[in-house]
């Protein structure tokens, strides 16, 4: 069924908003931090590969403002790079420093596989512009976790300090990729318009994913009753890296809103 | 005096078979397949949508000037290119004639997939060298969004493919 914009009353239209914001922010935040793998890569196929996913991201992020630019928010750049870190709305595991390559490594793994299963559940959403642009969208992200998985796999096992500097990633990593499942105030009404079948969904399909990639690497998952999700980040809550971020980001643009690059 | 040639949406569709990628110079935009509606709409006015290869696509805005350029070349007064996800791309839309420009440029084409892509299919893509399958990928990401790194070991040469999409 289609719906168009319109067509949504005020809350249905806050609630697409709401969702839009930190699917465009997640994207854009991680993109961002891949993008400082550029150059610096441990190997040149690994520079290219995290050059290459910040592409992917940034663009996907762009088309994403789009579809909120057309529910009558600002242009995409004007939304992109003027904004303060208080009014982002990603998750708080994006914003953190990219680390050794382990930690870069593991975020990868477990954003992508969740990135990639939200716009799988988004390729049929009864918001028909969202879901136009998920079907293309999960294809492309695809190719994003084939190369966690291969890579999680292969230093899982390689040896002692591959395995040790994994499962040490996989442990600090853990709650603050539980945060990224946080609720918004809109879950149900989502739901109820089959625009999106929910976070407590996306993560149940997350934990079957990741969980036979993480046995083969014998990467252990913490114990559950250490649990303790990293929330905020939909809320506009972050840690102090992500205004420096921000700032370094839209450096340009503030300079010269007119720039062509 | 100027005579305007009212044109055939079949002569927009062959016009535009000039105008190449500019990642891949061998390859017209018409056999990449993301030319992906043409309609004239009355003398002198075209409407063209294109949808990119990838969301992330930096080369897309260039070639919507391209196509508004070649057809404001043949005389045509008022063109509209548009950029839409309406009909996604994915790498099966690539003509047979693509698939050989690819090969030519030496990059291997993609494998025809049935809707599912998996890193098997990857895995042994046909050396455009030399035709062999005894070959490994090397990275799924490449020097552009659209390619992916392979080794030949039978020719012993580094190869680019072109990934397939759904």
């Amino acid at each position: 069924m289609f719906i168009h914009p319109q067509n949504f009353n005020h809350m249905n239209t806050n609630a697409v908003k709401e969702l839009l914001y930190k699917m465009a922010d997640d994207l854009l935040i991680i993109g961002h931090r891949n993008s400082e793998w550029t150059g610096l890569g441990p190997i040149l196929e690994e520079d290219i590969a995290f050059s290459s996913m910040a592409q992917d991201k940034i663009g996907q992020s762009q088309t994403l403002f789009q579809l909120l630019h057309e529910l009558g928010e600002q242009e995409p750049d004007i939304v992109a790079f003027t904004r303060n870190a208080n009014q982002f709305h990603n998750a708080q595991f994006l914003e953190l420093p990219n680390g050794d390559y382990d930690f870069s490594l593991m975020r990868h793994f477990l954003y992508d596989v969740a990135d990639q299963l939200r716009f799988e559940m988004l390729a049929t959403s009864n918001y028909e512009p969202l879901a136009k642009v998920a079907r293309k969208i999960k294809g492309e992200l695809k190719y994003h976790v084939f190369h966690a998985n291969v890579w999680i796999t292969k230093l899982g096992v390689a040896n002692e300090e591959s395995h040790l500097r994994l499962q040490s990633a996989l442990n600090y990593a853990w709650n603050y990729a539980l945060g990224l499942f946080e609720e918004g105030p809109f879950e149900a009404q989502l739901k109820a318009d089959g625009v999106f079948d929910g976070e407590a969904e996306l993560k149940t399909r997350w934990m079957q994913a990741i969980t036979p990639v993480l046995a083969k690497a014998n990467l252990s998952i913490p114990d559950e009753n250490t649990w303790n999700p990293v929330d905020g980040g939909r809320k506009g809550i972050h840690s102090e890296h992500l205004q420096p971020l921000v700032e370094e980001m839209s450096e340009v643009f503030r300079v010269d809103p007119s720039a062509e690059w | 005096m100027v005579t305007t040639k009212t044109y055939t949406e079949q002569d927009i569709w062959d016009a535009l078979e000039v105008v190449k990628d500019p990642e891949i110079p061998t390859l017209s935009m018409v056999d990449m397949g993301i030319i992906t509606k043409v309609e004239v709409r009355g003398e002198s006015n075209v409407y063209v949508e294109m949808t990119p290869t990838f969301t992330g696509c930096p080369a897309i805005k260039m070639m919507e000037g391209m196509v508004a350029e070649r057809l404001k070349e043949m005389g045509i007064q008022q063109v509209e290119v548009v950029t839409t996800f309406d009909k996604p791309w994915n790498s099966n839309k690539l003509t047979a004639r693509g698939l050989m420009c690819l090969k030519k440029h030496g990059l291997a084409p993609p494998v025809k997939h049935e809707g599912e892509v998996t890193q098997e299919l990857l895995e042994h893509t046909e050396c455009p060298f030399c035709g062999s399958n005894n070959t490994e990928m090397k990275s799924p990401f490449g020097p552009t969004l659209c390619r992916s790194m392979h080794y030949c070991n039978d020719c012993l040469q580094a190869f680019e493919g072109f990934k397939p999409v759904v």
